[in-house]
């Protein structure tokens, strides 16, 4: 049988060596495809902006053609800043945890836990969000806006809370934690043994050996992780569009309602746009991808650096 | 002089560095919860409050008494423990709460009606009416996305694996892990501008098909490449010696042996585009009644079901919004379930 089909393909070798370099070659023409598409589509909607693309913070292509992605960028780039501030720590926690303190039997069970909050589909974050966080969270926001009401950011405007960027920070920390603590646990359980064991010989007690020999080898995959949660948080759609009741400005106030961020912007928008609407959402769409693609590349060069000085 | 100090006598004092006796943590904890539910009572604290000031005071009744009785160095190193037991809590507590309340608000409407019937002539203020077209719509979506993406990724894993060579191979490597990190929204527009801008399609299930493809590809990619490198050399090497073509032993000996692997990878790689809802939005469009063509035509989706219904304001399609997230989250669940066992029956044996 396989004598058989090796004299019938002579040329089999050859031709399924190029197919499969044909296939690897696809994906490089796919990310060109995206960047080349997007930009066609989002150069004339830009040129059409009556107001400043980077600089005005409303959106109304469709009306007054003036629109800008100020205001939007920002929320993306605050709702994101805040997912990793409340996110990190727990999932480094996390990472650590099941990595150093968690029992033998039980680190690969909270693992598979922990990835399965990955598995809870980003609509019913948002949904989840909408119905019951932004309720639930209003007694937080209270506490914050009456006793640390002097930090800018917990300045409360009206004394209402709710549909805020607050909330988004913490749906996005969810979401972007099992990422982060999934990446940290596979640099942290690398720590080679002698590293550990010469911290204890010293003395060391088990926080300060995770201080002394683990947190310092896992620092660029930390590193990393943390810009890859970034690029998650940023990119995220449908959870932050449920959550947030749209607004255009740029406020350091997270625990008003309001906000509002560019992909968001883009699910919130599509239906009703007209075509002008949708060139500039796309442009938008446009810079999202263009944020992204800076954070990727960054994660990613970080994680290869990072390997090949292990390895020498 | 070093003699001297060994000989005087200890006088019973222990060598053993001071702790804290073993009933003080568990006392430590009872303590709290009873002080947090008296506070619980008192005021009216949510169960979010009640967690977090019970931890944060526990936390600090803790180092107190470590820092009595052990010292700075032992205190630091017991509420880093703590703290790291704190975040384990914060980081379950979502998936049990999102959980949770997903399957009570669902199973009101979690009838047969919403499995067997479209939204065609169902006002939005009316508790009737189902999610059959939308279930519909994602199963085919979805399958013919695992159609398109699973041969190339698989032929592209191959290609990283078993060909690549320099510089190409490096390249399209990176790429596949910036395409991992790629937003669902912009794939959604790439198929728009592509599909339906550029090549004048009509919004299709068939175009969010395509969407879905380009998300699910890298997943596909990195799970068979990692699956291709646990195959030992000494298979390859066992065909070669028999005189079997290269790409005879990667069709029948390479892809077989580490096929469980695969399996598991493609069934993670569908259970994440399932819920993918932005890309959807933009090429699908969703619509109330039943299109069984996933080539002309607008169709619904589960996931574009849910945030439509989610953004009405009755409470009738609030609740069918909760039952789609329900049946979203079983049929996900599922599937990255049957994936592990998948995995763990069949590991790759060398």
């Amino acid at each position: 049988m396989l004598l058989m089909s090796r004299r019938r393909f002579a040329g089999g070798d050859a031709m399924f060596r190029w197919l499969a370099k044909a296939a690897g070659a696809l994906i490089l023409i796919v990310m060109a495809a995206i960047a080349a598409f997007l930009i066609y589509e989002a150069i004339p909607a830009i040129s059409k902006d009556q107001g400043s693309f980077f600089g005005t913070q409303s959106w109304d292509p469709d009306g007054s053609v003036v629109y800008g992605i100020a205001a939007i960028a920002f929320g993306s780039v605050l709702s994101s800043a805040l997912a990793l501030i409340i996110g990190v720590p727990i999932a480094v926690g996390v990472a650590l945890y099941i990595s150093h303190y968690a029992p033998a039997w039980l680190s690969r069970p909270l693992g598979y836990i922990v990835d399965l909050l990955a598995a809870v589909p980003s609509v019913v974050f948002g949904l989840w969000g909408l119905a019951f966080l932004s309720q639930n969270m209003n007694g937080l926001s209270r506490f914050l806006s009456t006793y640390l009401g002097w930090f800018p950011l917990f300045t409360s405007s009206y004394g209402t809370y709710g549909k805020s960027m607050a909330v988004a920070g913490v749906v996005l920390a969810i979401m972007l934690l099992p990422i982060v603590a999934a990446l940290c646990r596979e640099v942290f359980v690398q720590t080679p043994k002698v590293h550990q064991e010469a911290a204890y010989a010293l003395g060391a007690t088990k926080w300060e050996m995770i201080r002394m020999a683990v947190l310092p080898y896992g620092r660029s995959g930390m590193i990393s992780a943390i810009v890859l949660g970034f690029g998650r948080a940023v990119g995220e759609t449908i959870a932050v569009a449920l959550v947030l009741s749209s607004t255009f400005s740029i406020s350091w106030r997270i625990l008003d309602p309001g906000g509002n961020t560019i992909a968001a912007n883009i699910a919130n928008r599509w239906a009703d746009a007209g075509d002008v609407g949708r060139g500039a959402l796309i442009a938008s769409g446009l810079v999202l991808f263009a944020i992204t693609l800076i954070v990727n590349f960054g994660a990613r060069t970080i994680v290869r650096r990072g390997s090949r000085e292990k390895k020498a | 002089m070093t003699a001297d100090v060994l000989d005087t006598p200890l006088h019973g004092a222990s060598l053993a560095r001071k702790k804290l006796p073993s009933w003080a943590l568990p006392g430590i904890t009872v303590g709290v919860l009873v002080v947090t539910y008296l506070l619980k009572m008192l005021g009216s604290l949510n169960w979010i409050q009640y967690v977090l000031i019970a931890a944060v005071l526990y936390l600090i009744v803790q180092t107190v008494a470590s820092i009595s009785v052990e010292g700075w160095r032992h205190a630091k190193d017991r509420l880093m423990t703590g703290l790291l037991y704190v975040t384990l809590v914060l980081a379950v507590l979502p998936l049990v709460a999102v959980l949770g309340y997903t399957i009570a608000k669902g199973i009101v409407r979690f009838d047969p009606t919403f499995f067997t019937h479209s939204m065609r002539a169902v006002s939005e203020d009316e508790a009737t009416g189902g999610a059959y077209q939308a279930i519909l719509g994602t199963l085919e979506q979805v399958g013919i996305a695992a159609v398109i993406s699973v041969p190339f990724g698989i032929l592209v894993a191959v290609y990283l694996v078993e060909y690549s060579s320099g510089r190409l191979g490096r390249v399209v490597s990176f790429f596949v892990d910036v395409m991992t990190g790629l937003p669902s929204i912009v794939a959604g527009l790439f198929i728009y501008t592509l599909w339906i801008l550029a090549l004048g399609f009509d919004f299709s299930g068939f175009a969010g098909s395509l969407s879905l493809v380009i998300l699910m590809l890298p997943t596909v990619v990195r799970s068979s490449e990692e699956m291709l490198k646990l195959v030992p050399n000494s298979l390859r090497e066992a065909s070669y010696a028999l005189g079997v073509a290269k790409w005879i032993t990667v069709v029948r000996i390479v892809l077989p042996t580490a096929l469980a692997g695969i399996i598991t990878g493609i069934m993670l790689a569908i259970a994440r585009v399932m819920g993918e809802t932005a890309p959807v939005l933009l090429t699908v469009a969703g619509s109330a009644s039943i299109n069984y063509d996933p080539f002309n035509g607008p169709q619904a989706s589960l996931p574009l079901f849910v945030f439509q219904e989610a953004q009405l304001p009755n409470d009738t399609a609030i609740d069918r919004a909760w039952a789609a997230a329900l049946t979203l989250i079983i049929i996900v669940l599922l599937l990255n379930l049957i994936a592990r066992a998948v995995a763990r029956f069949a590991r790759v044996r060398g």
